[in-house]
């Protein structure tokens, strides 16, 4: 079981303080850019951009840059990273973000905390075998 | 990582490695195996300014290096190596490629090649944005660049194997301290045919980490890997340093970021819809160029076969590995270098070994297939492969093969003069026997290996066959063997093969869906302007290490709507925001096309200066422009006759087959040398093929030694 980050569109707000806790947390800023979750406006609501950990980029990288570790969450080895943006590309659902003056990839690593500051409880974190439940659950 | 090998050093040159600043090093790197000077040279913002990088500075650096009179096998030519200064970009797919130029043993003038692999890169990386191999060595002798120890050596390594897949591991596993050091080794070698031939290629080294092991792509064209092993040199090893994406230091990062990302989203997108180029590569072409009639077939004859379904994309599909990063260089994800892995050789000094064969690309599909009559998978493989390891062009290869196929079978050459090889069209068993003898020095192999041209000469001097039939059957310009598509129908594709500086590459111009079958350029101005644009664009790639697959080989689907879909604007565009993103200096498209301009009539010069460059030298054979048999004209009999009803104006009813040959013979060749006329005319050139003073005036390129050349023959 993988421990997933899951998004409810019925509940979320677009407060998008999950955009501000992520980017602090591990960019020590708010800047949105540097958030691995995004919240997108669209007809009737809101939708969720995070990676939900299926696994496809893990392929594409040409370096090995790119893993699952033991809990099941896809990871970027920095050091291996050749910063050549195929993860970017052809991420399925457009989750791998990058540092463009590094050219460095980042992604959502199920850590949790924008779980904690979503003031509408839109955000959870469930046990899952598979990225698929993502998909389904959070509508993506 | 293996045993260590002891290393005779036998010159030493310690360096202050120059950091990558903007795409370029700044230094070039002068190596002379005869006396082992090694140095550092400066690389002025002149040589920046007018020659860009890669292909630009290759033929700068090598013009300064020989004489009106060096010939390919004298000390002073040199294999030069540039990078380009977007070569090493991570960010935008296809930016990782070298240039080779040097004077031809085939054609006597210069031959250029873009090769992938990561020599280049990595030789930048390592300091230098260029890498001159000058004089003859007096043994074998391997050339080591250590970027992190700083220094270059010439080194004799007495045990080192010749053959590319032996050598390439050979080097790269005795030179690695840590598994990882393999990842930024890359070896440049050639193979035992390089020494017995005139068709010699270069294999430029990657490691490929997902398959734990090395992989090679080819500098092929003109015969590179000869005059590499005339020098006695084995090997050019780079040891260069772990890559990021900011390794070639860009002027502006976000820029090329953006674009990159862009880029990788498209291939993402619509590759699949596409050419499907990431599972299939170039053999994509196979069928659609079939389809076209323009698939070559026993010598190019004939433009498709019923058997190319044995030999078309589906066939390789299920042969390549699928699911990896294939690409020649870090972020190419269109991916087109794949290959067949675990592939058990069935003939030769290798067999019963389990090899990667790197490819086949759509030429060599057609060289060593098609073109052969060889429609067997495992048949093209093998060839594949041996041609890679002993150094031979697959390209040069099979279509020399082809030729001395129809010569055996138009009765030119038989059982005794083959040495006992059954050179029939199809006999791919004998096709593998001729490259053998290629690889060991022998027989039938050293008379076939000095080329098309050579073997024009020597069958009609020493066999007594027609000299006239020979030229018109011999499917080369220059001296070069033609690359794989037929030109029959496509008179703008005619002058995009020969009108070209090194001979019938289709790297210069591929005009013929925009010719032959959209027919949007019908007058001769319109094809002209064409061959002057598309050869200057498409130098360009080579001017700063790109490759051109990216431009035009995956597309938006907006283009169909933009004002001239041919060039793919956006695409261009792209280029131009990596190019100001990279090196800080802000162009425009149309600059892009005036850099291109000054170094390719900087080459026409020097093709001048060497001998050849004359309208003479820019004529095809009559084989790439119509029927030269009356097999190949009644294959087409109903093409043909309307053609002299409906464009010659004459009535083929009442004529014999030979009759209607020759009126269609005229016609064609007429229209030729109209082509040349308007062509010479659109690039600023004499009726002669001279770029005039005038020209090299407005492109800046009017130096002293330059406008020397141009006045003696005006």
């Amino acid at each position: 079981m993988i421990k997933l980050l899951t998004f409810n569109r019925e509940r979320c707000t677009g407060a998008r303080e999950c955009e501000r806790t992520c980017a602090q947390t591990w960019f020590k800023t708010p800047a949105v850019e540097c958030s691995s979750i995004r919240i997108r406006e669209v007809e009737g609501g809101f939708r969720a951009t995070f990676c939900i950990q299926c696994g496809e980029c893990i392929a594409v990288c040409p370096a090995n840059a790119l893993y699952r570790d033991k809990q099941g969450i896809v990871r970027v080895r920095k050091a291996d990273c050749v910063g050549c943006m195929s993860c970017v590309g052809f991420c399925p659902y457009a989750a791998m973000f990058y540092d463009p003056q590094e050219a460095v990839p980042f992604k959502c690593v199920s850590c949790g905390q924008c779980v904690k500051t979503c003031p509408a409880q839109a955000l959870a974190m469930t046990e899952a075998p598979d990225a698929t439940q993502v998909e389904a659950l959070s509508g993506i | 990582m293996t045993d260590k090998i002891t290393r005779h050093v036998l010159a030493e040159f310690p360096y202050q490695r120059s950091p990558v600043e903007r795409g370029y090093t700044n230094q070039t790197l002068y190596i002379n195996v005869s006396d082992y000077t090694i140095a550092a040279r400066p690389v002025t913002d002149f040589m920046k300014e007018k020659f860009i990088g890669g292909r630009g500075f290759d033929l700068w650096l090598l013009w300064n290096a020989v004489k009106d009179t060096t010939r390919w096998n004298d000390p002073e030519n040199e294999v030069v190596i540039s990078p380009g200064p977007c070569s090493g970009v991570t960010q935008y797919p296809g930016s990782g490629k070298s240039i080779v130029a040097t004077i031809s043993p085939t054609t006597h003038v210069v031959t250029d090649c873009n090769v992938g692999g990561h020599f280049g890169p990595q030789l930048k990386f390592a300091g230098w944005d260029a890498l001159e191999l000058q004089g003859i060595a007096d043994r074998d002798v391997i050339v080591v660049i250590d970027g992190p120890a700083g220094k270059v050596t010439i080194e004799e390594l007495p045990e080192a194997p010749t053959d590319t897949h032996l050598l390439g591991a050979w080097l790269t596993e005795a030179l690695a301290e840590t598994p990882e050091d393999r990842y930024v080794i890359s070896t440049v070698t050639t193979g035992t045919g390089a020494e017995h031939t005139l068709i010699g290629c270069l294999n430029f080294s990657l490691f490929d980490r997902k398959r734990n092991d090395i992989r090679y792509k080819q500098a092929a064209r003109g015969g590179p890997g000869t005059v590499f092993r005339h020098k006695r040199i084995k090997a050019v090893v780079v040891i260069g340093f772990p890559v990021k994406g900011t390794s070639v230091a860009p002027a502006d990062p976000e820029r090329l970021a953006r674009v990159g990302a862009k880029m990788q989203r498209e291939v993402h997108e619509y590759d699949p819809k596409q050419n499907r180029m990431r599972n299939r590569g170039t053999p994509y072409l196979v069928h659609i160029m079939n389809a076209y009639d323009l698939l070559p077939v026993h010598n190019f004859k004939f433009g498709a076969h019923p058997d190319h379904v044995k030999i078309m994309a589906d066939v390789w599909e299920a042969r390549f590995t699928q699911g990896l990063p294939d690409g020649c260089w870090y972020g190419c994800t269109l991916a087109c270098a794949h290959a067949v892995d675990g592939f058990e050789l069935r003939t030769g000094p290798y067999q019963g070994q389990r090899v990667i064969v790197d490819g086949p690309e759509y030429e060599t599909v057609g060289a060593l297939g098609s073109d052969c009559g060889i429609f067997d998978p495992d048949a093209i493989l093998e060839l594949n492969f041996y041609c890679d390891t002993y150094g031979i062009d697959t390209i040069s290869f099979g279509n020399l093969t082809a030729f001395v196929m129809e010569c055996y079978e138009a009765g030119i050459l038989n059982l005794e003069r083959t040495g006992g090889l059954d050179l029939h069209f199809g006999n791919a068993a004998a096709a593998l026997e001729l490259l053998h003898q290629m690889g060991r020095g022998e027989g039938f192999g050293l008379i076939a290996g000095q080329g098309v041209r050579r073997m024009k000469q020597i069958f009609a001097e020493e066999y007594g066959a027609d000299p006239a039939f020979l030229w018109d059957i011999g499917v080369e310009v220059k001296g070069m063997e033609q690359s794989m598509y037929m030109s029959k129908e496509s008179l703008a594709q005619q002058g995009g093969y020969a009108l070209t500086n090194k001979g019938p590459q289709h790297d210069e111009a591929w005009l013929i869906f925009m010719d032959q079958v959209n027919n949007q350029i019908p007058t001769f101005e319109d094809k002209a302007e064409a061959l002057h644009y598309f050869p200057m664009w498409r130098t360009w790639f080579g001017l700063c290490g790109f490759c051109k697959l990216l431009w035009n080989d995956v597309i938006p689907p907006s283009n169909k709507y933009s004002q001239e879909p041919a060039k793919i604007p956006e695409h261009v565009a792209n280029y131009v925001e990596v190019f100001s993103a990279v090196t800080g200096r802000e162009v425009t498209k149309e600059d892009l096309i005036r850099m291109s301009e000054a170094v390719y009539n900087f080459q026409r010069v020097f093709n001048w200066r060497l001998g050849g460059g004359s309208r003479k030298d820019d004529i095809p054979p009559y084989r790439a422009v119509g029927p030269v048999t009356k097999e190949e004209y009644e294959s087409r009999q109903e093409r043909y006759d309307k053609q002299l009803r409906e464009l010659v104006g004459v009535d083929p009813t009442s004529l014999t087959t030979e009759e209607k040959m020759a009126a269609l013979r005229q016609y064609r060749e007429g229209r030729y040398q109209q082509l040349m006329d308007a062509v010479y005319k659109r690039r600023g050139w004499t009726p002669n093929a001279l770029p005039t003073l005038e020209k090299l005036h407005e492109l800046g390129i009017d130096l002293p030694e330059v406008v020397e050349v141009v006045k003696r023959y005006l």
